[in-house]
C-alpha cells in the first residue's frame, strides 16, 4: 500500500489502468486522422473524430524533459526525495508524465533513450515507470 | 474588430504589506473592498458609477469564492449588466482587461471594476494541489509527485536549456536585475541586493531552479477601474488608454503543453501588437509575469523581443536592472515585490503608475507606452495589454 496520490479510475481511465496491470502501455490512435492521443478520451483532439482506437504503445521512448523533484510534491513523498519527474515521448509521438527508475539521477538527460517498465502500487493500480535503454 | 482606446484605465490600488503579510488583520474580501473603493476614489468614480465587475481568484473554494464576482458584488453593493469571474490563472486579469474594453465597445456597461485578492500568506493557506484527488486530466500527472507548480516551470527550463544551451547563470540575471528594480521601492518585500552567485548558490527546488528563481509566496489585493473614453474625460487621472490586446492558452497540465519552450503570448503578443499598431521598439517599459525566472525568458521569446533560444543572451549583463535599456518588472516583479498566487494584476498596476509618471526613484524616464503580459497556470494561458498615455 502507499500513502502517495493514487489515480482517480473513471470511465475514460479505466481501460488504460486495467492494461497497466497487465503490463501493457496502451494509447489511442484516430481511425479518422491516424494521430496518437494521450491520454485517453472519447473525441480526437486533432480532428474531432469520435473513432479512437486502443493501440499497445512499443513501450519506448525518449526524455522530453525531466525535473529532479527536491522538496515533496505532496504528502506521501517526503520519504522519496530527491526524486525525478519526468515527461517521456513515446516513439508514437504522444507525451507522458512519469519517472525514470534504475538509474542514478544525476545521469537523467533529455533525449535519453528510455523504456517503459511495469510497478504494481495496489490490487487496481500498477504504474507505468521508464528505465533507461540501450539504443537499438 | 479592434478595442484600440476603446477604454482606459482610469484607477489602481493595491493593499499596504509589511514583510508580505496585509498590514493589519484583514479578511480577503475586506482587502478587495478597501482596494475597489481606493481605486474609484482617485478615479473620481463611486460604486454608482461601476456597471461591469470582473474578479477571479482562489478564495473560498470551496464556497463562496466559486462566484468571485457574484460575491464581491454582494459585498460591496453593486448589481452589475456585465460580469466576468474568468479564471485562467495569473493572466487573468490582462484577459479581463481585454474583456472589459470588449464590454464599453459593445455598450454593456461604462465603468468596469476588476478585483484580485490573496491571504495566502497570513492565512497559510497556499495549497496548490497538494493532496487533491488525481482526478480526471490529473490522474495521470499528480501521481508523480511534481511539485506545483515549480516543477511544471522547472521541466520547462530543463528543455530550454537542452535545446539552446541556456544556463543558470542566465536566469539568475533575471532575478538579480529585478532585485534590483525592488531596491528601488519602499513597498517591495525582498529588498536586499543579491548577486548570480547567490541565486546559484540558493537551495535547489526542483533542477534546475533555485530557490531565488522562484517567485515569492505574499498576501496581496489589488484594483484596477476600466472605464469609456467618455467617462474617462471626467475622471480626477490621466487617462491610460489600452491599445492592444489579446489572450490564449494552449493547455492545462504541464505534459500537454505542444513546445515546452514557447508560450501562448506568441498569438496574444501577436494579437496585441497589431491592434496597437505599434511594434517591439517603440515600448518604453515592458512587465512580464515573472512566477519564475524561466517564465520570463520563455515570454521575452514568445513575444518576439529576440528569437527563439537568444532570451539567455538577451537579458544578458543586466539589460533589465535599472539603467540597462530594456527597463521590465520595474516593481520588483513577483520575484522581489510580492506574488499572492495570482500575480497579473500587479503587472497592469505598475505598468499604469509608470505611465503616469508616479513611481520616484524607480521611474521610467518619460514612460509613454507599456506592454504587460500575464502567464497563468503552468505556463498554460497568457494575456497581453498595451497600454499609452496621451
Amino acid at each position: 500500500m502507499t500513502d502517495k496520490l493514487l489515480p482517480v479510475i473513471d470511465p475514460e481511465s479505466r481501460f488504460f489502468w486495467e492494461m497497466c496491470a497487465q503490463e501493457k502501455l496502451m494509447i489511442q490512435q484516430c481511425e479518422d486522422c491516424g494521430k496518437h492521443v494521450f491520454y485517453p478520451r472519447s473525441i480526437c483532439p486533432h480532428c474531432m473524430s469520435d473513432r479512437l482506437r486502443w493501440i499497445e504503445s512499443s513501450g519506448r521512448g525518449r526524455v522530453y524533459s525531466y525535473t529532479v523533484a527536491r522538496r515533496p510534491g505532496g504528502p506521501g513523498y517526503e520519504k522519496e526525495v530527491p526524486y525525478i519527474v519526468a515527461i517521456i515521448e513515446l516513439e508514437e509521438g504522444v507525451r507522458m508524465m512519469s519517472t525514470i527508475v534504475d538509474i542514478p539521477i544525476e545521469e537523467v538527460r533529455c533525449g535519453m533513450p528510455v523504456q517503459v517498465l511495469f510497478e504494481k502500487v495496489t490490487e487496481e493500480i500498477t504504474l507505468p515507470k521508464f528505465a533507461a535503454r540501450l539504443e537499438g | 474588430m479592434s478595442l484600440r482606446r476603446a477604454a482606459a484605465i482610469v484607477g489602481v490600488a493595491d493593499a499596504e504589506l509589511e514583510k508580505g503579510r496585509f498590514k493589519g488583520e484583514k479578511t480577503v474580501l475586506q482587502a478587495q473592498a478597501e482596494v475597489a473603493k481606493k481605486a474609484l476614489d482617485e478615479a473620481g468614480l463611486t460604486k454608482e458609477d461601476v456597471d461591469g465587475l470582473l474578479v477571479a481568484g482562489s478564495w473560498g473554494i470551496p464556497g463562496v469564492g466559486l462566484f468571485p464576482s457574484v460575491t464581491m458584488a454582494e459585498y460591496l453593493g453593486i448589481q452589475p449588466s456585465f460580469t466576468d469571474s474568468t479564471n485562467i490563472g495569473g493572466s487573468s486579469f490582462e484577459a479581463h482587461v481585454g474583456h472589459a474594453a470588449a464590454a464599453i465597445q459593445a455598450g454593456l456597461c461604462n465603468v468596469a471594476l476588476i478585483l484580485y485578492g490573496s491571504d495566502q500568506r497570513s492565512n497559510r493557506r497556499r495549497n496548490l494541489g497538494r493532496g487533491r484527488p488525481a482526478e480526471l486530466t490529473a490522474q495521470y500527472e499528480s501521481i508523480w509527485g511534481l511539485p506545483a507548480p515549480v516543477g511544471a516551470y522547472a521541466l520547462a527550463a530543463h528543455r530550454h536549456m537542452y535545446q539552446y544551451g541556456t544556463t543558470s547563470e542566465q536566469l539568475a540575471e533575471i532575478a538579480v536585475a529585478t532585485r534590483k528594480w525592488a531596491s528601488l521601492n519602499p513597498t517591495a518585500t525582498m529588498r536586499d541586493p543579491i548577486t548570480v552567485e547567490d541565486v546559484l548558490n540558493s537551495e535547489l527546488i526542483c533542477d534546475p531552479l533555485h530557490l531565488l528563481d522562484c517567485c515569492l509566496v505574499t498576501d496581496g489585493a489589488g484594483a484596477v477601474v476600466v472605464a469609456s473614453a467618455e467617462k474617462a474625460r471626467d475622471c480626477r487621472t490621466r487617462p491610460i488608454w489600452i491599445l492592444g490586446h489579446g489572450e490564449a492558452h494552449s493547455h492545462s497540465t504541464i505534459v500537454n503543453m505542444p513546445d515546452l519552450t514557447v508560450t501562448t503570448a506568441r498569438e496574444s503578443g501577436r494579437r496585441a501588437f497589431e491592434m496597437a499598431g505599434v511594434r517591439h521598439e517603440d515600448l518604453d517599459v515592458v512587465q512580464i509575469y515573472d512566477s519564475f525566472t524561466i517564465t520570463v525568458l520563455l515570454t521575452l521569446e514568445s513575444l518576439g523581443f529576440c528569437k527563439p533560444g537568444e532570451g539567455g543572451d538577451f537579458v544578458a549583463n543586466q539589460r533589465t536592472a535599472p539603467g540597462g535599456d530594456f527597463p521590465m518588472n520595474t516593481n520588483g516583479g513577483g520575484l522581489s515585490c510580492l506574488h499572492p498566487g495570482m500575480y497579473g494584476i500587479f503587472l497592469l498596476i505598475e505598468a499604469v503608475r509608470q505611465l503616469r509618471g508616479e513611481c520616484g526613484p524607480r521611474q521610467v524616464p518619460d514612460a509613454k507606452l507599456a506592454l504587460v503580459n500575464g502567464t497563468g497556470g503552468v505556463l498554460s494561458s497568457t494575456a497581453t495589454c498595451i497600454l499609452a498615455r496621451d
